[in-house]
């Protein structure tokens, strides 16, 4: 089936068998290789990616459901001249990865928190953010990272 | 020197992984022909059919032992303890040892096709019965998992002192703890997977796997395939996580290499987590029985130790099935002083998943056993717990244990005295009296330990391994525009590594570390090397790249006297440049440009390097503290607050150490309260997914505290002691003594772990009955 959608801002067509799912088609229609896929059966959220503004484990939907979406991945955060983000910079500043296999799907997870009408608290941050697995870091660094993003941007409650 | 050890420098490796552009196996396996494993469904049988789907597509192959005459089966050495070479075929003949072990592999042009196509293969095993767990495995009369190990038992060490009996029979008081570890999976977000692409230009093959040695991958496959070596590429390109996993030959690689080869093309194999939580490699599934003398003073007088470790269906390569049991075996005193020790271990085949080492190894099981062992103790002599601990630790230094080590200067005690300092233990007794009124129930755990890291070959070759892995070797050189390339033998995934040898390199050649190239992970472009495990690289690769940087640092010396006009003794070479005596300069872009392009000006002058670094091995130490609340209406247990006292020497990166301790102890809080591979009666796994096998995300794993003691080593050049692995030692036993002490006053006492809820509810129910029994 043909489908056809935006990723990163950018129009896509993509010829995908119905059963395909949106992280396969990604990865392997679109070349969008850094949506990792760590269990594709929704545990570890690795293939999260932002779909119409909303995260979801693109290994639980399939590529044709995303017909008219505006999708957002990790390889659409920094610049275009490779420069990192606010919250790129802040996951490398507070040792937020270390293999950084998990990490996209961390990414684009907290890209949601961060863009939410509502500050982020430390609450609402670790709960959000136990959605997915990381099994390097203990997590620490990763919350670290966020919160240390959302005061930079002025996104942090208190 | 310049002193970018012992900075926190962001990591090199981090931009490309934040951007999403670094690649991982799969990344690079899209277009390969896809390969899925037919695995058997039971775990024991004998094959009675096994044939392709009846109707093949153009393309697809589907693959069996009768294509690979030519293999040889996967059998690792070990020259000692009685050890029973047991031997794995690539794809089995005749038989099945576990549920999830690959039997035939099916190539389509799609992994989806490749599916579908293997629902339709035709494969019928006879099933017979399984040994599942120890006590199964060790009935008399029970089936053998293999011929060739008797009672079912693959490696038995044993060991009884002089003065064992003499000891208990003197004691003040004999104390006693048996337990049982529930089995665990290391679990690397990324999958192993590999694919295979054949050159036809030049026939060989490369092999990109999710790996962490590389070269013993490519000797292992060429062993089993009897291929030249020379023919084989072995490249780990970025690894999401291993943890030792990924260190074995498992035989899917042979199988990928074989296709590439035959079949002229790319093979590609991304295993699903099913497979990974199934049939790659297990740890930990161990019981253990301690027995103990104490004098009335608490000091130990004797230790026995009764080990059993389920090693599973196979032997693991190269490391063999040794490893667990006999790890237990040669390392059970840990930091203590014990002056008689006996101890028995024996490995057990049975038809499950075949155990690897995972970050570890057995020390997690250990340091429970004899950590709640103290906790007894004290109890039993009615003795505070840290001073218990206090009494018996080793103090003095070098000590050699019961087994033959050195344990190396090291701050046991000093880091329990550091840690019960910050635990306030009095402060924490007040708040848990407090709350014990409010029906809240707190409970605080200590774990002392030691780490022995960085070993080289001295350490395997004790252990009487067929193939004795443990040096390294660092080629290095300076490019004609000045950066210097260090090739290592040692395969990073995940840790850092490249930037904490780029400041041990920079600091020794006066340069920057973004001016250090690091390259790892290749068979053809780098050193024979054993890769990274055992908490080594930063030790042994760190160690070699220390010492080729200061050849490399001579031979700059030497040019830049010839060009300064002075001896080398007066050049110093810092901020990028070669000082003279009299603060004449040469920038070292300039000096390599001379050295490379202008060789005739220092007699045929390169500025290439190589050096190698074997150490015998150190110890890390830390203390642990755990407070936790346990309910004892779910059996749920919350961690309040970790506190960790760490001492591994000379931190090269403080943020890269914290972060291998916080991550160990993530796992270990995993091992102590949450994962455990389960098993049903007749061999079938029954935690496929990660619904079933619960790994704990940022709502269970609590903020660590940490804090650091840097007792230099003298065991290792660079002053480093490795610690990759101790913060999943030290958490379970911490957890545990802290539950127990949680539950102390039903005289609950945990003795299995993963302490799970349904546990914690048992041991509770059962205490609580028994307190209503009391007359």
């Amino acid at each position: 089936m043909k489908v056809a959608f935006t990723v990163n801002g950018a129009p896509r067509e993509a010829e995908v068998e119905p059963r395909r799912t949106l992280a396969d088609m990604l990865r392997e229609e679109c070349g969008l290789t850094g949506t990792h896929l760590g269990c594709e059966h929704g545990v570890c959220g690795a293939c999260t990616v932002l779909l119409d503004g909303a995260p979801v484990r693109a290994c639980l939907m399939f590529g044709v459901q995303a017909e008219g979406a505006a999708i957002r991945t990790v390889e659409g955060l920094a610049a275009p001249d490779g420069t990192l983000n606010a919250l790129q910079r802040a996951f490398q500043a507070h040792h937020g990865l270390q293999c950084g296999f998990c990490t996209p799907g961390f990414l684009m997870l907290a890209t949601w928190l961060l863009e939410r009408p509502d500050k982020l608290d430390e609450d609402t941050m670790r709960h959000v953010l136990s959605s997915n697995i990381c099994r390097c870091t203990g997590y620490q660094g990763i919350l670290a990272s966020v919160r240390a993003a959302a005061q930079e941007l002025g996104r942090w409650a208190g | 020197m310049t002193g970018w050890v012992g900075r926190s420098l962001p990591r090199i490796e981090d931009p490309a992984l934040l951007r999403g552009e670094a690649a991982f196996t799969a990344d690079l396996a899209i277009g390969a022909r896809a390969v899925r494993f037919l695995r058997s469904p039971v775990a024991a049988g004998r094959i009675a059919a096994l044939r392709p789907p009846p109707d093949m597509p153009p393309g697809a192959l589907f693959v069996t032992a009768a294509d690979l005459p030519e293999a040889g089966p996967i059998r690792p050495m070990l020259h000692r303890f009685d050890y029973r070479a047991v031997e794995q075929p690539v794809l089995p003949r005749e038989r099945v040892h576990f549920a999830g072990q690959p039997v035939a592999a099916l190539v389509a042009p799609t992994a989806e096709m490749a599916e579908d196509l293997l629902d339709e293969a035709v494969f019928e095993v006879e099933a017979e019965e399984a040994v599942v767990d120890l006590d199964a495995a060790l009935r008399p009369g029970a089936p053998l998992v293999h011929a060739v190990a008797p009672g079912n038992v693959a490696v038995e060490g044993a060991l009884r002192q002089p003065g064992v009996e003499a000891a208990f029979a003197q004691a003040h008081r004999v104390v006693e703890f048996a337990f049982r570890s529930g089995r665990q999976n290391a679990t690397p977000m990324e999958t192993r997977g590999g694919l295979a692409a054949f050159d036809r230009a030049t026939g060989r093959v490369r092999l990109t796997a999710s790996c962490q040695m590389p070269h013993a991958l490519r000797s292992g496959i060429a062993e089993v395939l009897g291929m030249p070596e020379a023919d084989l590429q072995v490249v780990a390109p970025h690894v999401g996580g291993g943890f030792g996993q990924k260190m074995a030959l498992f035989p899917e690689y042979p199988v990928l290499v074989w296709l590439a080869r035959r079949h002229r093309g790319s093979f590609a194999w991304i295993e699903d987590r099913n497979e990974n939580l199934t049939a790659s490699a297990h740890s930990r599934d161990q019981r253990h029985a301690l027995r103990a003398a104490f004098d009335a003073e608490g000091r130990l007088l004797a230790l026995e130790a009764e080990i059993l470790a389920n090693v599973g269906a196979f032997s693991t390569w190269p490391v063999t099935c040794g490893v667990e049991p006999l790890m237990a075996f040669a390392e059970y005193p840990g930091p203590y002083k014990v002056p008689a020790y006996a101890a028995r271990a024996r490995g057990v085949l049975t038809n499950t998943c075949t155990m690897a080492p995972y970050r570890g190894v057995s020390r997690p099981v250990i340091t429970f056993g004899i950590e709640r062992l103290m906790d007894r103790a004290a109890a039993a002599l009615g003795m505070d717990r840290i001073a218990i601990r206090r009494r018996n630790l080793v103090d003095s230094f070098p000590y050699r244990t019961a087994t033959g080590m050195t344990l190396d200067e090291a701050s046991y005690v000093e880091a329990l005295d550091a840690a019960a300092a910050l635990a306030d233990i009095p402060g924490f007794r007040a708040r848990q009296q407090a709350a014990r009124a409010d029906g809240r129930l707190l409970g605080l755990g200590v774990s002392v330990f030691n780490e022995r890291t960085g070993y080289g070959t001295p350490a395997f070759a004790a252990r009487g391994m067929g193939i004795v892995p443990g040096y390294e070797v660092v080629d290095i050189a300076m490019t004609p525009t000045g950066e210097v390339e260090a090739r290592i033998g040692a395969s990073p995934h995940g840790q850092g590594l490249a930037t904490a040898l780029s400041q041990i390199i920079a600091d020794r050649l006066g340069m920057q570390p973004g001016q250090v190239r690091i390259v790892a992970g290749d068979t053809d472009r780098t050193p024979y090397g054993w890769g990274t495990f055992a908490s080594r690289s930063a030790v042994i690769g760190g160690g070699a790249c220390q010492l080729a940087a200061d050849r490399l640092a001579e031979r700059l010396r030497a040019a830049a006297a010839k060009v300064l006009q002075t001896t080398p003794a007066q050049v110093t070479l810092r901020d990028g440049q070669a000082f003279g005596a009299n603060d004449a300069s040469l920038p070292l872009a300039e000096l390599a440009r001379l050295a490379h392009w202008r060789s005739d000006l220092f007699e045929g002058f390169s500025l290439a390097e190589t050096a190698a670094y074997d150490p015998g091995g150190t110890f890390s130490n830390a203390c642990h503290v755990a407070e936790v609340e346990v309910d004892p209406e779910t059996g749920g247990v919350r961690i309040l607050r970790y506190l960790v006292v760490e001492d591994a020497g000379r931190i090269i990166n403080p943020m890269i150490a914290d972060g291998q301790v916080r991550g160990g102890i993530a796992q270990g809080i995993a091992n102590a309260l949450f994962e455990e591979v389960v098993y049903a009666a007749d061999g079938t796994c029954l935690t496929g997914t990660l619904a079933d096998y619960v790994v704990p995300s940022c709502a269970e794993v609590p903020e660590i505290e940490l804090h650091h003691m840097e007792t230099i080593s003298p065991a290792t050049v660079t002053g480093a002691k490795g610690l990759g692995e101790g913060g999943a030692i030290g958490a379970p036993a911490a957890i545990c003594n802290a539950v127990s002490d949680a539950l102390a006053h039903l005289g609950v006492d945990v003795a299995e772990f993963p302490a799970t809820p349904p546990r914690i509810r048992a041991l509770v129910r059962a205490a609580e009955a028994s307190i209503e029994a009391r007359p």
